[in-house]
């Protein structure tokens, strides 16, 4: 089944086109590594998946309906975006756990983080901790358990392990198998070139604003 | 009334005070000399006319005329609290409706009291200072509110993939930006009488009026103030905010 397919989508913006021309499809359970220099168009590429920006040209269809007639609010519960630098605000970690919930009226569930914390090598007094005081790898690994928190159909990931330590990396990549093993479809753009073939089940490059090639690794 | 009494030579007097400015822009060569008697002429001149007409419209009593004064008051000072967030859509009205319903509400209860009359020498004055106060605070508002759009840009992006809407994901910003338009007219309520002793208090004393009187006005126009202000920041966030993102829920 096609998750998530661009259809000669080209996204330009401050009169350059950033991407061109861009056809491709992704099945429900794809794990997808995508890989191109800096600058090449990436992460506007994630961002079009989750409807942060939408095509000047083309038409991206999430479960075969065009993005442009679904409700972006709800379209974007079900494709989450990890940013590359983790953002985290309020005062303490409770502050960024609670907000997936508050925004679906609901009361935050204590045993999901903390059952993720720990995935995460954390324990639950960390909800306490005041983000100010958080390492880099730390607050990254609370947006991932943010992003986490309500599984998305599809979780889009941009150089999130970058600023992790090799420990770290390593328990994030094994969430992220187990996401994708529970059927979540996964876009992971790195510039680690291990990392791109270690689990992915494609490969797909970037370059330029065009797709030079959509690889079956596995 | 026994009060201060300004006659046209101690006027004339008093205007040699420019000169010190005009010296010392002059030997500290800040260049401020043209615009420093440009100012002064213009304020003269305003102050006049608008004196001889005030005079004229308080003799008039006709509260149509009065509420049309406000009217223009207000569109004025929206104008210029627009030109303040030029980031903002529909600037002017977003002003225009947040001002009038700001000095609106105050204005109203202020006359069901019957602490003031409508009558054009009470309700021109008061709407002034109420309206050039919820002008400033709406000026400062939007500034902070384009800056955080800027400045946050990622934040609001990361909650609007959370899934959240875009009052959610703007909250924080938009709590930031009506603190800072709120924010002086508190700052100057808490040094009232220590640090200043605000225009209208000082002007019913200059005038004669005790100042155990005069502090009942300020209090007063101390309140007031606060309303306003409040009311308008609030409403001029509120309905600007919007303006940043798209009918997609995405940030412009």
């Amino acid at each position: 089944m096609i998750k998530l397919e661009f259809k000669n989508v080209s996204y330009r913006h401050d009169n350059r086109e950033v991407l061109h021309n861009l056809s491709v499809q992704f099945a429900a359970g794809d794990y997808v590594s995508i890989v191109g220099s800096s600058g090449s168009g990436k992460s506007t590429f994630l961002r079009l998946c989750c409807h942060l920006i939408s095509p000047s040209e083309g038409n991206i269809f999430l479960n075969g309906q065009d993005m442009l007639l679904q409700n972006p609010i709800e379209l974007r519960k079900k494709v989450s975006y990890c940013f590359q630098e983790p953002i985290l605000w309020g005062t303490t970690v409770e502050d960024n756990v609670t907000f997936p919930y508050q925004i679906r009226n609901q009361k935050l569930d204590i045993s999901k983080v903390t059952s993720l914390l720990s995935d995460f090598h954390m324990t639950p007094d960390y909800l306490h901790h005041e983000i100010q005081n958080l390492s880099g790898g730390e607050k990254q690994r609370i947006a991932l358990i943010r992003t986490m928190l309500f599984e998305p159909e599809i979780l889009l990931l941009d150089e999130v392990t970058s600023a992790l330590d090799a420990e770290n990396t390593e328990l994030v990549e094994k969430a992220i198998l187990n996401l994708n093993q529970q059927g979540i479809t996964i876009l992971w753009v790195t510039h680690n070139d291990e990392q791109s073939r270690k689990y992915a089940n494609k490969l797909l490059t970037i370059e330029d604003g065009q797709i030079q090639s959509l690889e079956v690794i596995k | 009334m026994k009060g201060a009494n300004i006659s046209n030579t101690s006027l004339l007097l008093a205007s040699s005070l420019v000169l010190v400015s005009l010296l010392f822009s002059y030997f500290q060569k800040l260049k401020l000399e043209k615009e420093t008697i440009i100012s002064v002429i213009r304020a003269v001149v305003q102050l006049f006319v608008v004196g001889y007409i005030l005079q004229f419209i308080f003799g008039l009593h006709n509260p149509v005329v009065t509420t049309l004064i406000i009217l223009a008051m207000t569109f004025n000072a929206s104008y210029n609290a627009a030109k303040r967030g030029k980031e903002i859509k529909n600037g002017i009205w977003i002003s225009f409706i947040s001002i009038f319903v700001g000095s609106g509400i105050t204005l109203t209860v202020l006359i069901l009291s019957g602490a003031i009359k409508y009558e054009a020498y009470q309700m021109i004055p008061i709407s002034g200072m109420l309206i050039s106060n919820a002008m400033i605070a709406i000026g400062l508002c939007y500034r902070q509110l384009a800056a955080n759009f800027k400045s946050r840009r990622n934040e609001v992006e990361v909650k609007l993939s959370l899934g959240a809407d875009i009052h959610m994901s703007s909250i924080g910003i938009l709590r930031d930006s009506i603190r800072t338009g709120m924010l002086p007219t508190i700052d100057s309520t808490k040094t009232l009488g220590i640090v200043s002793l605000p225009g209208m208090m000082t002007g019913l004393i200059l005038a004669g009026t005790s100042p155990v009187m005069a502090i009942r006005y300020q209090i007063m126009v101390t309140f007031m103030m606060l309303s306003t202000t409040a009311i308008s920041s609030f409403m001029a966030c509120f309905l600007s905010y919007r303006g940043f993102f798209n009918d997609r829920k995405q940030l412009i």
